[in-house]
């Protein structure tokens, strides 16, 4: 525990004392904002309630979240400062996990700065808060997920944009999973049950519900077990990975 | 103590250290000599649980490095080739959080501190970030750090590389005063220093040792008296 906070605390030190944090949340920030008011309509729809605020999360997350994650082990693999880290007395997981933790603690901040749209709202009507709770823990459970998928590509390779565009890709894939495009396309050669498994498997269907204010378990648990798989994964590619 | 059985490592079809063993005790410091592409950084990584040994073992002060990794690196302290740390952070925030992870606290966490910012003249440079640093100055930092938890075990790839002709001294009388207790192995391509600071010198060259010997037995089996003309013998196939 004592490891996972101290590597937490370099990393997240590393966060803002470059300008990856502040690009990232003011980015966050603006996009955020943007396709609430602009494609979401929020004032037109007369309606108090964040809902066109977090439908548009996946779609940032699709971008955003990669690119804060394809440097937490590429960069530190082609620096070759991977050799400091793994002589130190600490455990390849508890450097995953702490690094994973810096990088999601920053988007959590993003998340939080988020809150005028949440005092707008307020001021113009009267939403139901704790589903805007639920939301925003929703949104932020679905950023882990692909944060942590980004954090184990990023194991794999020594060079940032290879990571970013791979990341994209999975990220888009598990997104899109439930998705008629995505379910059409192996209900021609696969198995019924296990195209219902792969539709289970998707971002988007987890997160409705979520965004909605329902905090459901299940969505709850598969966002867990999903950033604990990747993060395992993490974990083994970096032993295999971190001196070639 | 460490203590090395039989150690290979292949890299695909290319064997960079073949059948390496030797003992190193405390008190003794190890002149790692070879020329490049030898094996010793090789050799230095699975020492310190960076890169797993294809084949043997490896134990350091009694701890099997692959059986108890974390046991074995917190006696080590390691300075890995070209001194890698953390570019955008400062000396002092670099070094606090190395004091983290050997969790120094109370009083010895800041004599130590002190300590090896005075022995590493750190002093004028705490507050700059490491990726602005000169060369030479990025391998004291490099070195700071792996001394800072006072380890049992020093193990330095090449540590001097990259200092001024004043640092070089300073940096050997660095080691010699630490030496008494401590096993140290550094490698090195200046062979004077061989001679002022290594109880001990091996030679390896394509993955295996050549010579292990103090360095007077070193210039016993020699024709010549200058390390680099012993070295250039070995090496090159006149003596084995
Ligand atoms: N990750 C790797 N993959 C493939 N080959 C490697 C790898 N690391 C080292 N080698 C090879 O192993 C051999 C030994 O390299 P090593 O770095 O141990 O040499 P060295 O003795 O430290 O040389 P130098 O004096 O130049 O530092 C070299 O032929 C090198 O190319
Ligand atoms: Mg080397």
């Amino acid at each position: 525990m004592r490891n996972i906070i101290t590597i937490f605390k370099r990393e997240l030190g590393s966060y803002f004392a470059t300008p990856v944090a502040y690009v990232f949340i003011v980015i966050f920030l603006i996009m955020s904002g943007a396709m609430t008011f602009y494609l979401g309509n929020l004032y037109e729809r007369g309606q108090a309630d964040l809902s066109p605020f977090f439908q548009y999360h996946p779609w940032l997350y699709l971008f955003l979240v990669p690119a804060i994650g394809m440097r937490l082990w590429a960069e530190e693999r082609k620096s070759g400062t991977i050799e400091l880290l793994m002589t130190l007395p600490i455990s390849v997981g508890q450097s995953v996990i702490g690094k994973f933790l810096a990088a999601w603690v920053s988007i959590g901040i993003a998340l939080v700065l988020t809150f005028p749209i949440w005092i707008t709202i307020n001021y113009l009507g009267e939403p139901d808060n704790g589903v805007i709770l639920a939301a925003y823990l929703g949104s932020f459970l679905m950023a882990g997920g692909f944060l942590a998928i980004g954090s184990c590509i990023s194991a794999m390779t020594k060079n940032q944009v290879i990571a970013f565009i791979i990341t994209v890709v999975i990220c888009f894939l598990f997104l899109l999973a439930g998705s008629p495009l995505v379910l059409n396309f192996f209900k021609a050669w696969i198995p019924q049950n296990i195209v219902d498994a792969i539709s289970s498997l998707s971002f988007l269907t987890h997160f409705v519900s979520l965004a909605k204010g329902v905090i459901d378990l299940r969505d709850v648990i598969y966002f867990v077990s999903l950033i604990g798989f990747w993060l395992y994964a993490n974990t083994i590619i970096v032993e295999m990975k971190k001196a070639d | 103590m460490i203590k090395i059985k039989n150690l290979t490592k292949k890299f695909g079809h290319l064997t960079a250290v073949e059948d390496v063993s030797f003992e190193v005790q405390p008190g003794e410091v190890l002149g790692f000599l070879g020329p490049n592409g030898a094996g010793k950084s090789t050799t230095m990584k699975m020492i310190t649980g960076f890169l797993a040994p294809t084949a043997g073992s490896i134990e350091v002060c009694g701890f099997d490095v692959s059986e108890k990794p974390i046991e074995a690196k917190k006696r080590i302290g390691y300075l890995p080739e070209g001194a890698p740390s953390y570019g955008e952070m400062t000396p002092v925030q670099f070094l606090e959080f190395i004091t983290q992870v050997r969790q120094l606290s109370g009083q010895n966490k800041i004599d130590r501190n002190k300590e090896v910012i005075q022995q590493l003249h750190l002093d004028k440079v705490l507050n700059q970030s490491i990726e602005t640093l000169s060369k030479g100055f990025k391998r004291r930092v490099g070195l700071a750090q792996a001394i800072l938890h006072d380890p049992d075990v020093l193990i330095l790839d090449e540590p001097t590389d990259g200092l001024d002709p004043n640092q070089k001294f300073e940096v050997r009388e660095l080691i010699k005063s630490i030496a008494p207790d401590k096993v140290i192995i550094i490698s090195t391509h200046i062979l004077s220093e061989v001679d002022a600071i290594c109880s001990r010198a091996i030679i390896i060259a394509d993955g295996k040792v050549l010579v292990d010997d103090t360095p007077e037995g070193l210039r016993s089996k020699s024709s010549c008296d200058k390390m680099d003309d012993i070295f250039r013998e070995i090496t090159s196939g006149h003596i084995s």
